[in-house]
């Protein structure tokens, strides 16, 4: 399961040995795997009968996750607001 | 914007072509799309390690700020803590679609992998309507709670698709923190994603 992990590992290795040379064609490949992947993605949802006819209530329950798990990070963030709105800090850029 | 659009728009070819069964499914072997996404976590793994340069302006950051990325991530957990007891599915399962933090491709993708293609079909969704919510929202958050709370509500987003409605409502000196949030997510989420899909 850690697999692709240590992909991601080195993948960082690499890209930081080879950080003085100019590698622009990354971020597009990065952007063609995921449309591949978003792509079979969408055609397994699509030949999975149960999963489209659970469409809806998969939708709803990904808007309950999405609102709470946003909410929750905003009021984290409120905190964090409240304690460092005393300090003249991050008005440097 | 219009690279989410593009991207989602390849989800939804998918989903007719399945859908119609207009795309032959022998191709959906399970080796298959694990080697694209090796492919794909050693790209994104690349593009993190050769932007040395993104790093060094973090150290003009104040420090206090610096915890914000942990905030996003406590916060969310919290939020989808509570709305996980409504639920069938566990607070473990609940954590990896939360921990995706707006990264949908990625999430879905790691999630599909390993929970199965309901769980990252909730993923894909999920992480969609969070940058979707910050998108509408984030006026309302900076009068409400403060010129953070839009970034940490962008989640993994806030250093690309979110960054420029953060810009307008927080002001343009929190350009850097919202560049050093998104980069933090961004690395954090293939961690915690695949943690809790680790865990029963």
């Amino acid at each position: 399961m850690f697999v692709v992990l240590i992909f991601m590992f080195a993948g960082v290795i690499t890209g930081y040995l080879f950080r003085k040379l100019k590698f622009t064609f990354v971020n597009k490949i990065i952007l063609a795997l995921i449309w591949l992947l978003l792509f079979l993605l969408g055609v397994e949802v699509g030949v999975n009968d149960h999963v489209v006819k659970q469409f809806a209530n998969l939708g709803f329950e990904a808007l309950l996750i999405a609102a709470f798990g946003t909410m929750g990070s905003v009021v984290g963030a409120w905190l964090l607001w409240k304690i460092t709105i005393k300090f003249p800090s991050d008005k440097s850029e | 914007m219009k690279g989410s659009l593009i991207i989602l728009s390849f989800f939804a070819t998918g989903l007719l072509l399945g859908l119609y069964r207009l795309f032959p499914v022998a191709w959906l072997q399970y080796e298959y799309s694990f080697y694209v996404l090796a492919a794909l976590m050693f790209s994104v793994g690349f593009s993190l390690g050769h932007q040395p340069d993104t790093i060094k302006q973090f150290r003009r950051i104040h420090s206090r700020v610096l915890f914000l990325p942990l905030m996003t991530i406590l916060g969310t957990w919290f939020g989808v803590i509570i709305i996980s007891f409504f639920s069938k599915y566990t607070i473990s399962d609940y954590l990896a679609v939360g921990s995706g933090f707006g990264y949908y491709s990625l999430s879905s993708i790691l999630i599909t992998e390993y929970k199965g293609i309901e769980l990252g079909t909730i993923a894909l969704l999920a992480n969609i309507f969070r940058e979707i919510i910050t998108l509408l929202f984030a006026p309302l958050m900076v009068k409400y709670f403060g010129k953070l709370s839009p970034i940490a509500a962008g989640g993994a987003t806030t250093m690309d698709t979110t960054f420029p409605i953060i810009i307008r409502s927080s002001g343009k000196e929190y350009s850097i923190v919202s560049i050093y949030h998104g980069f933090v997510m961004d690395i954090s989420v293939p961690f915690l994603v695949t943690l809790f899909c680790s865990l029963k």
